[in-house]
C-alpha cells in the first residue's frame, strides 16, 4: 500500500466527531450527507428516537453547510435574500428562514445566526455558496465565507438536555430562550451554545473548534452518562422532525434550483411557511412572485394528516373519496409516531380540494404480497408532538 | 343524594377507562376510589423521596394503540418508551442476551446453540401467527355460545372465518396450544436449557402454575401477544412510571366531564328488585346511579360487596370458586447507583434491560414447589428491570430504582398467617438471590418496598394478590370470564357490569376490558358507541 490510498478520492470525508461516532455505530449503518461519512443509525433507529423523547441524544451536524456572511451590507444581502425580515433579528438570536427564486420558488430553509451587528452565519441542508455569491451583487462591503470545515457542530436534543448542559458547567444556560444564542468559556475557548434544533423538543445546538471537537464530545458524554446521552442518526432525526410537523428536503420539498419539472418545486406558501414571508419589507428575491400567489391563494398546500388505521401511507396517493373519483394529491413524508400513537403524514393536497373529504390509498405488504387499503384522513392543524417543555423557560431537568 | 348514570367502582386503569368513555358519551359519571390516589395497581409512588416506584405492575405491551389514541392519552401526558432486551440469568455463569437488532439476536443465539437459533424463526412465526389470532379478538366482546342472537351467531362465524383462513392444521395446533404446557410446547423448538428457561418465564409469570403446568403456554403468549409500536412481543416503559397510564387516562375522564373520588371504598352495591341502582360507601354516604360498573375482581365483587341475597341462585358459589390464587410478590429497591452483574459486559445498553433471573426449567419448577407447600420459593424466579435506567422521571440522576417482580409468594403460608417479619424475610430472599448475581448489590439499597400477596390484597384489593384478577386458564377466558353465561360484561344482577381484568380478555395494562364493557353499557343505554374499533384487525 505504501501509505497512499489509490481510492483516497472517492472515499467519503469524516466529521470532526467520527472518531467517537465510529465507536458506537455498532451496525455499521452509515450513508452520507454533502460528502461526508453519516450515521443513518448507530444501534437501533427507534431507541435513539426515544432518546430524543425521553433522554437526550447527540446528532452530528458538522456536514450542514455553514457560511458567515459579514460586513457592513451583510444585513442588506440577508434581507434581499430570504423572505423573512432579517432587519428586526437581534443579535445573539437565531432565525429560520427560506430563500427563493425570482418566481417565489423554495430554494431551501437554513438558520440565520447573528452573532454581530455586522456579522452572521447561515446554517443550511445543502450547499448554497453559488446562489450566495449570485444574492451578493450589488453588495460591497462584504464577504462571505464558507466555514463549514471550521467549526464543528454537535445538536444535542431531547428532555434532559439542559440538565446535561447544566452538568457540564454552563450555568445559566437553561435561561436560554428559543432561538437564543450564548457563548461559555469552556476548555479554554469558547462554545456557542444556541436553543435550536429540528426536533421539536427541548434542545441545544453546540457550536465550538474543531481542534476542541473530541475534547467536548467526552466531557458531553461523561456530563450525560446518567441522561441517557446517546447518538441519533439520520433515521431518528427523521421521525422526530415529522412530528414536530417540520420540512425536509427531497422529501417534502424539492429545491427549486434542483427541480426539473415546471412548478414541481413548491412556494413557501405551498408549504404553510407564509408566516416567514414579509411582503411589507423592501424588494427580496421573489418578492412580486409571492405578492401574487399570496393574493390568489396556493395551488397546493401542506397538509398535516391524521390517517386512520396503522399502516404508515409512504409514497400514497391522495384521492377525494375512498373509491378513488380524482386524485388530488401525494403524502411526502408518512410514518407511525409512537409518541403520540397516530398514523401520521404530511402531505401536498391541491388547496381547492381541502374542504372535502381525503383519502390516503396505502399498499403494506404481509409475508411479502401487498396489500391496499384505502384510509380516510383528517387534517391536523397543530404539529403531532408540541410539548410545553420544548418552550418553557427556564428549562427543565427533564 | 347525588345521582349518577353510573358508578365505576375502583380507579384502577379499567375503570378510569370505562369511565372515560361513558362519559366521553355524555353520561354523568364517578369513579369511587377506596385509595387517597388512583391507578390500581397501574399505580405510581413516591415512598422514599426522589424515588417513584411502579408499585405494582411495572411494564407494558398489552396497552391498546386504539385506545391510547382515541382517548389521546398523549395529549394527556403518557409516553409510553419500548425499553432493550433483557439478560436471562442461568444458574451458573451462562447468560442469554436479547437484542432488537436481528443480527445481533441470531448470533447471540447462535452462541448458546446453532439449532435453536434457527428454530428461534419458525417459533416466533408461529407465536406471531398465533397472536395475530388473539389480537383480533381482544377489543370484541366475546360472543355467547348459546346466546343464538344475531350478534353472537354473526362474531361465532367472523371468528369461524379467521380460524379457517389459518388452514387446517392451526386448526388442531391452536387446540393444543391453549391445554399444553409451557414447556411442552418450548420443548417442540428449543434444546438449550437457559433458552428454553428464558422462553418458558413468561408462562408463569402472575399465575399459580408451573412451567409443566397444562395450560402454561397460552399465558406465555399472553404476555408475548402484546406490542409497542406494532413490535409483537416488545414492552415498554410509562414514562413516570405505571401510573402515568392511569393518571393520563383520568385526566381524559375529567376532561369529558367524569368525577373521581378517592377514599371512596364501597361498602355495598345496593340492589332494589334485582336491580343495581347505586352504592353504599364505608363511610355511609349513599350514591344512586342507573348503573354500577364494578371493577374489583369477580370474587370480590360478588362475595365482599354484594349481599348474597341479592344474587341469582350458584352466583355466590362460582365467585367464591372463581380461581384467583396469588403466587407473586413485587420487591422495589430504591438503589445508590447501577448494579453491576457478573457475566455481562461492560456494555452502555445491556445493563440497561432487564434482568430475568431464570435459572432452568427446572429451577423454575423448583420454586413452583415451595408455592404448593405454602412456603415462598427459596431460590425464586425473579424478574427484574431498572426503569431508571431509561426513565430520568423517577429517581436521582446517578441513582436508580429496581423493580423485582418473583415468583413464587403464597397468598397464605403453610405456617401461619404473614407477619411483617415474614414478609421481610421474604423481601431478604430476593435480595440474597440478586446479590448472587450482583455483589455489592445490598450496599446499594436505599430504601426498599416489600409486597407479598397479603399487602398486594390489601392495599389495592386484588384478592389473593392474584395480578391478573384471576387466572388466565382456558375454563375462566373468552367467553367463560369471569363466569359461563356472563362473559358479556353484563353481571347475573341487572344494571351491573364489570370492567375489570376479571372480564375478557383478561389482566393486563391494556384497558380493553373497561373499554369494551363502556361498549356494551352504551348498547344497553341506547347511547351512541364511543368505543373505538382495534386498529389491528388486519394488521
Amino acid at each position: 500500500m505504501n501509505g497512499i490510498d489509490p481510492y483516497a478520492g472517492e472515499r467519503l470525508k469524516l466529521t470532526h466527531f467520527h472518531p467517537r461516532e465510529e465507536a458506537l455505530n455498532l451496525r455499521n449503518a452509515w450513508g452520507a450527507w454533502n460528502g461526508y461519512k453519516f450515521a443513518n443509525c448507530y444501534y437501533d433507529a427507534e431507541y435513539e428516537y426515544f432518546c430524543i423523547r425521553n433522554q437526550c441524544g447527540t446528532y452530528d451536524i458538522c456536514p450542514m453547510q455553514k457560511y458567515e456572511i459579514s460586513g457592513r451590507h451583510a444585513e442588506a444581502m440577508l434581507d434581499r435574500m430570504v423572505t423573512r425580515n432579517i432587519r428586526k433579528l437581534g443579535v445573539n438570536r437565531v432565525a429560520y428562514a427560506v430563500w427563493c427564486t425570482d418566481e417565489g420558488r423554495l430554494i431551501d430553509d437554513g438558520t440565520i445566526f447573528r452573532l454581530a451587528e455586522d456579522r452572521y452565519m447561515l446554517a443550511c441542508g445543502s450547499p448554497c455558496i453559488a446562489w450566495l455569491r449570485k444574492s451578493a451583487y450589488g453588495f460591497e462591503d462584504l464577504l462571505i465565507e464558507d466555514v463549514t470545515e471550521s467549526i464543528a457542530a454537535l445538536s444535542l436534543q431531547g428532555p434532559t438536555s439542559c440538565a446535561v448542559l447544566k452538568k457540564l458547567g454552563l450555568a445559566g444556560v437553561e435561561n436560554l430562550k428559543p432561538f437564543d444564542i450564548a457563548h461559555f468559556a469552556f476548555l479554554g475557548d469558547t462554545l456557542m451554545v444556541s436553543r435550536t434544533g429540528f426536533t421539536g423538543d427541548l434542545g441545544y445546538e453546540l457550536w465550538i473548534r474543531p481542534e476542541l471537537a473530541l475534547e467536548m464530545w467526552d466531557a458531553l458524554y461523561a456530563a450525560g452518562a446518567d441522561y441517557g446521552i446517546q447518538p441519533y442518526g439520520e433515521m431518528a432525526t427523521n421521525m422526530a422532525r415529522l412530528e414536530a410537523g417540520f420540512i425536509m428536503p427531497h422529501m417534502d420539498f424539492t429545491e427549486a434550483l434542483k427541480t426539473v419539472l415546471f412548478e414541481h418545486d413548491q412556494t413557501p406558501y405551498e408549504l404553510q411557511l407564509g408566516w416567514l414571508v414579509d411582503l411589507d419589507k423592501p424588494h427580496f428575491s421573489g418578492k412580486r412572485a409571492l405578492a401574487e400567489e399570496h393574493r390568489r391563494g396556493p395551488e397546493w398546500t401542506l397538509v398535516k394528516l391524521d390517517i386512520e388505521g396503522n399502516w404508515p401511507a409512504e409514497g400514497s396517493i391522495i384521492y377525494d373519496s375512498e373509491r378513488c373519483r380524482r386524485d388530488i394529491g401525494y403524502v411526502t413524508s408518512a410514518m407511525w409516531s409512537p409518541a403520540v400513537k397516530g398514523n401520521v403524514a404530511l402531505a401536498m393536497v391541491r388547496t381547492r380540494y381541502l374542504d372535502g373529504e381525503i383519502w390516503a390509498e396505502i399498499y403494506k405488504p404481509r409475508d411479502l404480497r401487498p396489500y391496499r387499503r384505502m384510509a380516510r384522513c383528517r387534517i391536523s392543524k397543530r404539529p403531532f408532538w408540541s410539548p410545553p417543555r420544548a418552550r418553557a423557560t427556564p428549562a427543565g431537568d427533564y | 343524594m347525588s345521582r349518577y348514570d353510573a358508578i365505576v367502582i375502583g380507579a384502577g386503569h379499567n375503570g378510569l377507562t370505562n369511565a372515560a368513555y361513558l362519559a366521553k358519551a355524555g353520561l354523568k359519571v364517578v369513579v369511587v376510589e377506596k385509595n387517597d390516589y388512583i391507578g390500581g395497581a397501574a399505580v405510581s409512588r413516591e415512598l422514599h423521596e426522589g424515588w417513584t416506584y411502579s408499585n405494582c405492575s411495572y411494564v407494558c405491551s398489552m396497552m391498546r394503540q386504539a385506545i391510547h389514541r382515541d382517548l389521546e392519552l398523549s395529549r394527556h401526558g403518557l409516553i409510553l418508551v419500548p425499553y432493550l432486551g433483557t439478560v436471562n440469568f442461568g444458574n451458573g455463569d451462562e447468560r442469554l442476551f436479547s437484542y432488537h437488532d436481528d443480527q445481533a439476536a441470531y448470533l447471540e443465539l447462535k452462541r448458546h446453540s446453532s439449532h435453536d437459533a434457527d428454530a428461534m424463526y419458525r417459533f416466533r412465526a408461529d407465536l406471531t401467527r398465533y397472536s395475530q389470532l388473539i389480537r383480533k379478538t381482544l377489543m370484541r366482546t366475546p360472543p355467547d355460545p348459546v346466546g343464538f342472537r344475531p350478534r353472537d351467531i354473526r362474531e361465532f362465524v367472523w371468528l369461524a372465518k379467521k380460524f379457517w383462513a389459518l388452514g387446517e392444521k392451526e386448526i388442531y395446533e391452536y387446540v393444543r396450544f391453549f391445554t399444553i404446557s409451557a414447556a411442552d410446547f418450548l420443548a417442540d423448538y428449543f434444546e438449550n436449557d437457559l433458552i428454553k428457561g428464558a422462553m418458558a418465564s413468561p408462562g408463569i409469570i402472575g399465575t399459580a402454575l408451573g412451567v409443566y403446568s397444562p395450560g402454561s403456554a397460552y399465558i406465555l403468549l399472553h404476555h408475548v401477544m402484546g406490542d409497542v409500536d406494532g413490535n409483537i412481543g416488545a414492552w415498554g416503559l410509562a414514562r413516570g412510571g405505571m401510573g402515568a397510564i392511569s393518571k393520563s387516562i383520568a385526566s381524559a375522564l375529567q376532561e369529558f366531564g367524569g368525577e373521581i373520588r378517592t377514599n371512596a371504598g364501597v361498602r355495598k352495591i345496593r340492589v332494589r328488585k334485582g336491580r343495581a341502582n347505586g352504592v353504599v360507601l364505608e363511610n355511609g354516604d349513599e350514591l344512586s346511579s342507573r348503573i354500577v360498573v364494578s371493577n374489583l375482581d369477580a370474587r370480590r365483587t360478588f362475595t365482599r360487596i354484594l349481599d348474597r341475597e341479592d344474587l341469582p341462585e350458584g352466583i355466590y358459589e362460582k365467585a367464591r370458586n372463581f380461581k384467583i390464587r396469588g403466587s407473586s410478590g413485587k420487591v422495589n429497591i430504591a438503589l445508590s447507583g447501577l448494579p453491576k452483574f457478573t457475566g455481562l459486559p461492560d456494555s452502555r445498553y445491556i445493563n440497561r434491560g432487564g434482568q430475568a433471573f431464570t435459572g432452568t426449567l427446572e429451577t423454575m419448577e423448583r420454586a413452583y414447589d415451595c408455592w404448593k407447600r405454602g412456603r415462598w420459593s427459596d431460590d425464586p424466579f425473579v424478574e427484574s428491570i431498572i426503569p431508571s435506567a431509561w426513565d430520568p422521571t423517577v429517581a436521582p440522576p446517578g441513582q436508580h430504582w429496581m423493580s423485582n417482580f418473583v415468583q413464587y409468594c403464597p397468598p397464605q403460608l403453610a405456617d401461619g398467617p404473614w407477619t411483617p417479619e415474614k414478609r421481610d424475610a421474604f423481601g431478604r430472599t430476593v435480595v440474597d438471590k440478586i446479590e448472587r448475581y450482583s455483589p455489592g448489590f445490598r450496599d446499594l439499597i436505599v430504601h426498599m418496598e416489600v409486597r407479598t400477596p397479603h399487602e398486594i390484597e390489601n392495599e389495592i384489593g386484588l384478592t389473593e394478590g392474584n395480578i391478573f384478577q384471576g387466572e388466565l386458564t382456558i375454563d375462566q377466558l373468552f367467553f367463560n370470564r369471569p363466569f359461563p353465561g356472563y362473559g358479556q360484561y353484563r353481571m347475573p344482577v341487572r344494571n351491573l357490569y364489570m370492567c375489570g381484568s376479571s372480564t375478557h380478555p383478561g389482566g393486563g395494562v391494556s384497558a380493553v376490558c373497561g373499554a369494551n364493557a363502556a361498549r356494551e353499557i352504551l348498547m344497553d343505554l341506547r347511547r351512541p358507541n364511543t368505543v373505538p374499533e382495534d386498529d389491528f384487525h388486519d394488521e
